[in-house]
């Protein structure tokens, strides 16, 4: 028993190597969408950098900005929190579209990691994607509490803990794009589908039971476009990097209106 | 005849003349300012291949975007 644990431990330092030991580098190629507005006539490509594991943090996010220390200061992307609760660093890592601050570093040096900006989305710079319209569309569906009548102690509206229950797994929702440019549905129809992220906040505020304009929402997803383009492809569930449920969300919408 | 224009040479012309009219918006001394400011931004992509479809449209884009925020009436003048 004591010599197993032995051996494993020998074994975790052989395989991790002591600090103090020199070896080789573990050097990873990431190949990065490049492409500069500046120089509209160029085609985008992509551009390898090589950074060593054993120098660089565990998140894909580290090693971006290890290179935009180091390598290149010209590589351009948005963060922020580099945790995981504004949703700037949203891009499209190794296919799949997430937060490069919540997605690990693939170990396996021998493997390069391809990063894109999000898909189908027209391109401000290098890994930036211009959201103009996505916030166009969450502004459309009036994210904030509308009522007609007010408590009359002129205080908080009060919400019972089942109603505020129904409002978990939707409120958490971070507008980062990724479910959105998923949706094989929302790129061929940007303009006129409002796509998971916004339908799913449309959803919180159809369910808030502090919300009195229910049916004017309602009436706003009446048509063919907005709310019906969903066919629950479920790509936003699949890809969503904080673990909610859009496609839940719409069924629900669609629920709500079918049985009014 | 004149030679046919592609849907995409009109639209570019249709912006160019888009911005024109919303510089002749401005108060009257500051117009020839948003004139050359507009001349100068189209001319600078004068050699771009008509072929070069993705660089067009996103220059479109550019300038659409450019256009509207421009056209704000708080915006007077341009140096």
């Amino acid at each position: 028993m004591n010599g197993l644990v032995k051996q494993r431990v020998a074994g975790g330092i052989l395989r991790r190597g002591l600090a103090t030991a020199s070896q080789t580098p573990r050097l990873k190629t990431f190949k990065i969408y490049r492409w500069n507005p500046d120089k509209p006539a160029e085609k985008p490509r992509l551009q390898s950098f090589q950074v060593d594991l054993d120098d660089c943090g565990p998140m894909v996010l580290d090693a971006l900005l290890k290179i935009k220390d180091q390598q290149d200061s010209s590589l351009t992307l948005r963060r922020s929190c580099r945790e995981g609760i504004c949703g700037s660093c949203a891009m499209n890592i190794g296919g799949r579209n997430t937060l490069a601050c919540l997605c690990k570093i693939d170990q396996d040096h021998k493997k390069e990691t391809k990063i894109y900006p999000l898909p189908h989305m027209y391109i401000i710079k290098d890994l930036v994607p211009d959201l103009t319209n996505f916030y166009q569309q969450y502004k459309s569906i009036q994210p904030y509490l509308q009522r007609s009548t007010f408590p009359a102690d002129g205080k908080e509206v009060l919400q019972s803990v089942a109603d505020r229950k129904k409002l978990d797994g939707l409120y958490e929702c971070i507008l980062c794009a990724c479910c959105s440019t998923a949706c094989p549905s929302y790129w061929w129809n940007q303009e006129q589908y409002l796509g998971p992220a916004v339908l799913m906040q449309a959803y919180r505020w159809l369910v808030d039971s502090r919300d009195q304009a229910g049916a004017i929402r309602k009436n706003m997803l009446q048509n063919s476009m907005s709310l019906y383009r969903c066919h629950t492809i479920m790509n936003c569930t699949r890809t969503c990097p904080k673990g909610l449920n859009p496609g839940l969300a719409i069924a629900e919408i669609k629920k709500a209106i079918a049985t009014d | 005849m004149a030679k046919r224009l592609s849907g995409l040479q009109k639209e570019v012309i249709h912006l160019y003349r888009g911005c024109i009219r919303v510089a002749h918006t401005k108060p009257r001394p500051n117009q020839p300012h948003f004139v050359s400011y507009i001349r100068e931004e189209f001319g600078k992509y004068k050699g771009l291949p008509k072929k070069d479809f993705t660089a067009i449209e996103h220059l479109l884009r550019v300038g659409h975007k450019r256009k509207d925020l421009y056209s704000q009436p708080e915006l007077k003048d341009i140096h």
